[in-house]
């Protein structure tokens, strides 16, 4: 639906719909505006931060900048905003993230160093994101296609069933749409998500990324096209000017692992934030991991000793439905952790945490502002 | 459909795609049509037989789908539509052909109105005539802050708003107002509506910023679904405050255009019938209407000049290729007067390069230093200028005495004393200072190019660049060409008045050029008359039917009775047989009377201090007589003009009277209107353009 819809005009529309919903916020409060591409050209180049801050109609004063982390560019932007305001250098600060997929496939402006292979520095999978994730299966070869396949249809199913519960569309930007062949209309929902995918039907689905691999199309996330947005505060600022606090950050943590097996950042970068947060995953109340592949998810639910199925984990659904936009994903995350944080005022902390194209993975923990008890374990 | 109307073999049909979205809020489903052409921002949205067609098709298979739940109509980037195709229009040969264009519209928009459930008019861009009439059709209107163009200008063309805007406008939004659109706004050189007025006058129910415009309008069509939203509109008085703004309109017309543009009085007595009429009603009398307007000369004379106007204007005949156009990075003023100052000021904001003015002693450069600063800071104060533009105009205004300064200048204008020899002084002058190749430029009314450039080491740089006044609002510009005159200095000042932003056409070094030759012309004869004995008003009056923004006494009220003998008497040393320069006048100058005549109401009237000096014979023309005397000069002299190639074609006259004298849209410029009457052929034999160029036959 986006194929004639520019990259920087849904993120407009993001910023300006961040601002029509918190108008305590004074546009010329915000200090600074992070925003993340992965493929900085055309559309998604000239320091998006900055672009999207005159075209949105902030005030001139507002200034902006442009930050890349692949995957993890939102989560990136908001971490990096988010220590900004640590140090007192802003009171208020916009994070977001875009990734035009069709507009700007991955690697689109890739130039790998010969080094990279002629020294044998990466395992040539590293470049193949595909070839990653079954690497990963073959790591952990207790990941079966089948566990694969059956984590990737309840995604399906949690998605479909958070639509129809209404829990979703509350956080989703109206967008117009147009192409030149059919005009105009207005994007409402997500695309991509598929309900009613079942385990047989995903049974049948081939293998591009290996003969008789593990890896499909259904149990990863599609390539799509995706913006979004958030207002960080230093929380006495947020106070002062009565805006509604979804998260408090606690802790945040990046990480690297071998490039050949990506999908296994999250467990290093969680294990770091954790750390430093001096809190263990028996305390976060939900899990919000990206489903890049659902092998990747997996190894990291492993690790953790936690069910494929356990309501903690991506309980609204997850990438394998709505899709990847590469440097969108990690407010996504935020945004559906913040919805289950406001239904569940007992639930203390969650984490937003994905794993990173090249090797390496993000993870932020959060605590909930609504936290009025006992944490329970389990939602 | 009629077998009589047919696609014009070159329209560029505007689709109506047709696309179904769920709204927000599960308010259901819409069906949203958006007119597109297919093509870029450079060909705007119109609406042939065939577009009108695929519109009807489009509201007909809406109308037959189950489940629509709102009907949300728009347009390509920038355009929402802009109105009936005119080419279209000008192709109609009859009055049947003419009707039915009229009465399909009305059956086609219709459809709109008729779907059975909400329908919206999403105003994305420029809204005009036809294109501005379907979106009444709409129950209701949203408005982009990016809307530039709101209006109904088919009074200005000639025509009415014939596909239901004389109706549906004054019954939404009030006649006084509805008329101020219709009529007003056209007589005023085509003046346009901004987004926020439109939205103002409550021809859209709601106005949203462009980033968001199409996003609210659905979210806000969604909550007119739901009964969440209900938009309420004021009562349209449709008895006494009706009434009175069509009489008052009636006196407004009257004195602005004194009878000559038709079409503003019939869209006032339609506008005036349709208080009490039926939509079905207003729409058969709007057929008639337009019907008897598109098949009239005087239509087609308005279309002819808009396509002058729009076109010609665009790229002016016998201009030389802009590659042989050297760049201009600095320009010169030589005097420091009023029109100095003007032209200097032009050149700042419009080139915004250094600009340098020179006048006979320091003072007078100070004075006029003084002047360009103040109206720099005026159009700041004003908005009209951003800190960053003032700050530049004003780094790059300079003056000198010294003729140093203009070494490196690449253009320079003088526009001093009305002396030739005194010209040409200055020029020599400069040559001793400035580059081989920077074009001198003359902003003389009279005098040759020529004989100003003959003496120089350079003549081939030296050419005519004649102003009209004021400067910053009348668009002509005449670039007079000497015999020496080279192509790249005439293709330098064309584009040098293209970066000024105005109408160029390109004339031989013949005296007074197109505009003030003929104007004399037609001056002198009035002045004739009225030396013979005519009384000053019957001779004032005698020309009213033109419809020119001004009588004659004012016209030279304003031109200044100094300049205007001046002038008249180098046009009649020029052609004595035919060009008049009143004693009278000469004697009115010397004795330093001003004013000459004063209005006395509407009635111009010779001052007394006039008719001390005045003498006058004791014929009394009429006004009839003079009017015809006035005609046949400008019918002779305009073919006298073309004739010698003062420019190659007459449109060019016609263009220069319109941008240059202010002869009105609907007159067709001047040719049309001398072939019309007749003129043309008593004087001359024959007519000045074929039939059917600027007439209907």
């Amino acid at each position: 639906m986006y194929s004639e819809t520019r990259a920087d005009d849904l993120l407009v529309r993001v910023v300006r719909e961040l601002l029509e919903r918190n108008p305590k916020l004074p546009p010329s409060r915000i200090d600074d505006i992070a925003i993340a591409a992965t493929t900085q050209t055309g559309d998604q180049g000239m320091t998006l931060g900055r672009t999207i801050g005159i075209l949105a109609g902030l005030p001139h004063s507002v200034p902006g900048y442009a930050i890349d982390r692949m995957c993890a560019g939102a989560m990136t932007a908001v971490t990096t905003t988010a220590s900004g305001i640590a140090v007192g250098a802003y009171d208020v600060a916009i994070a977001a993230g875009v990734e035009h997929m069709g507009r700007h496939p991955m690697g689109e402006t890739f130039d790998p160093n010969p080094r990279f292979l002629a020294e044998k520095i990466v395992n040539p999978d590293a470049l193949v994101m595909g070839q990653t994730a079954e690497n990963l299966h073959d790591r952990f070869p207790h990941i079966t296609k089948e566990r694969a396949d059956a984590y990737a249809a309840a995604s399906q199913d949690k998605t479909a069933k958070a639509y129809a519960n209404g829990r979703i569309q509350p956080d989703l930007v109206p967008v117009a749409v147009r192409t030149a062949a059919e005009g105009v209309a207005l994007a409402t929902a997500d695309e991509p998500p598929r309900p009613g995918t079942t385990v047989e039907g995903l049974a049948g689905l081939r293998t591009p990324f290996r003969s008789h691999g593990r890896v499909t199309a259904g149990n990863a996330a599609g390539l799509n096209d995706g913006a979004t947005g958030a207002i960080l505060a230093a929380e006495e600022i947020a106070d002062e000017l009565g805006l509604n606090k979804k998260l408090r950050l606690v802790s945040f943590a990046f990480a690297g692992v071998e490039p050949e097996i990506m999908g296994y950042g999250p467990v290093p970068s969680t294990e770091k934030a954790l750390a430093k947060a001096g809190l263990s995953i028996e305390d976060m109340g939900y899990i919000e991991i990206n489903e890049a592949f659902a092998v990747q998810v997996l190894s990291f639910l492993d690790y953790y000793k936690i069910d494929d199925d356990d309501p903690r984990v991506n309980p609204m659904g997850g990438a394998i439905a709505v899709g990847h936009p590469l440097a969108s994903s990690g407010i996504r995350l935020m945004q559906y952790l913040a919805r289950e944080f406001a239904d569940a005022p007992n639930v203390r902390y969650g984490l937003t945490t994905m794993c990173i194209g090249l090797g390496m993975g993000g993870s932020v923990i959060w605590e909930n502002p609504n936290y009025q008890g006992a944490q329970s374990k389990a939602a | 459909m009629t077998e009589t109307a047919t696609k014009a073999p070159s329209e560029l049909v505007t689709n109506s795609l047709v696309r179904y979205t769920e709204l927000p809020f599960d308010a259901g489903l819409a069906a949203v049509i958006t007119l597109d052409n297919g093509r870029d921002h450079t060909k705007p949205t119109t609406l042939g037989q065939g577009g009108l067609e695929a519109l009807a098709q489009a509201l007909d298979e809406v109308a037959a789908k189950p489940g629509v739940a709102a009907t949300i109509v728009t347009g390509k980037p920038y355009f929402f539509l802009v109105g009936a195709d005119l080419k279209n229009i000008g192709m109609v040969r009859d009055k049947a052909m003419a009707h039915e264009i009229a009465s399909y519209g009305h059956e086609v928009f219709s459809k709109l109105a008729d779907l059975r459930m909400p329908t919206f008019a999403a105003i994305n861009g420029a809204a005009m005539g036809g294109g501005l009439e379907l979106a009444l059709y709409a129950d209701y209107r949203s408005i982009s802050t990016a809307a530039a163009a709101i209006a109904l200008p088919e009074v200005f063309l000639g025509i009415i708003p014939g596909w239901g805007g004389t109706y549906l406008l004054p019954h939404l939004i009030g006649a006084p107002n509805a008329i101020k659109v219709i009529v007003d706004n056209p007589l005023s050189n085509n003046k346009m509506l901004k987004p926020q007025e439109a939205f103002d006058l409550g021809i859209a129910d709601v106005i949203y910023p462009a980033p968001d415009f199409l996003e609210k309008t659905f979210v806000w069509a969604a909550k007119i679904v739901l009964g969440q939203t209900k938009v309420e509109r004021k009562p349209v008085d449709t008895g006494a405050q009706w009434a009175d703004a069509v009489a008052d309109a009636r006196k407004r017309v009257a004195a602005r255009v004194r009878g000559a543009a038709r079409s503003a009085y019939v869209a006032i007595d339609l506008i005036e019938g349709n208080a009490k009429r039926t939509r079905a009603e207003g729409f058969a009398a709007e057929d008639d209407a337009l019907a008897d307007l598109v098949m009239s000369d005087y239509f087609r004379a308005g279309l002819y000049s808009f396509d002058l106007v729009q076109r010609r204007a665009k790229k002016p005949a016998g201009a030389p290729d802009t590659s042989l156009a050297r760049p201009v990075t600095k320009v010169g003023v030589i005097g420091a007067g009023l029109m100095a100052s003007q032209l200097a000021l032009l050149f700042l904001r419009r080139l915004e390069v250094p600009v340098v003015i020179t006048d006979i002693d320091q003072a007078r450069i100070d004075k006029g230093l003084a002047y360009i600063r103040g109206e720099l800071a005026k159009a700041l104060e004003r908005g009209r200028m951003s800190q960053t533009a003032h700050d530049r105009a004003l780094q790059n205004i300079s003056g000198s005495l010294d003729y140093q300064a203009f070494k490196d200048a690449d253009f320079i204008i003088e526009a001093v004393f009305e002396e030739l020899s005194l010209k040409i002084e200055i020029f020599k002058k400069l040559e001793g200072y400035i580059s081989d190749t920077a074009v001198l430029a003359t902003n003389t009314s009279s005098l040759s190019v020529t004989k100003m450039a003959a003496p120089l080491t350079h003549p081939e740089r030296v050419l005519g660049f004649h102003f009209f006044n004021p400067v910053a609002v009348m668009p002509l510009l005449e670039i007079a060409k000497g015999e020496l005159t080279d192509d790249a200095t005439v293709a330098t000042a064309f584009e040098v008045a293209k970066k000024l932003k105005k109408t160029s056409i390109l004339v031989k070094d013949a005296p007074a050029f197109v505009v003030n030759r003929l104007l004399m012309r037609f001056m002198g004869e009035i002045f004739r008359a009225v030396d013979e004995g005519a009384d000053v008003d019957v001779a004032d009056r005698s020309v009213d039917d033109f419809g020119l923004p001004m009588r004659v006494f004012q016209l030279l009220e304003l031109v200044g009775p100094g300049v205007g003998y001046h002038v008249s008497k180098t046009m009649q040393d020029a052609f004595p047989d035919r060009f008049y320069a009143s004693a009278n006048m000469k004697a009115l100058i010397d004795a330093n009377v001003s004013p000459i005549t004063v209005y006395e109401g509407d009635k111009a009237v010779l001052t007394p201090a006039a008719l001390a000096v005045m003498k006058f014979g004791d014929k009394k023309p009429t006004g009839e007589e003079i009017r015809a005397r006035v005609l046949a000069a400008l019918a002779d002299e305009t073919n006298r003009m073309l004739e010698e190639g003062v420019v190659s074609e007459v449109q060019d006259i016609d263009l220069g009277m319109i941008t240059g004298a202010g002869w009105p849209f609907w007159l067709g410029g001047l040719s049309p209107y001398l072939d019309r009457e007749g003129v043309s052929e008593k004087v001359n034999g024959k007519r000045f353009l074929p039939k059917g160029v600027a007439s209907v036959t």
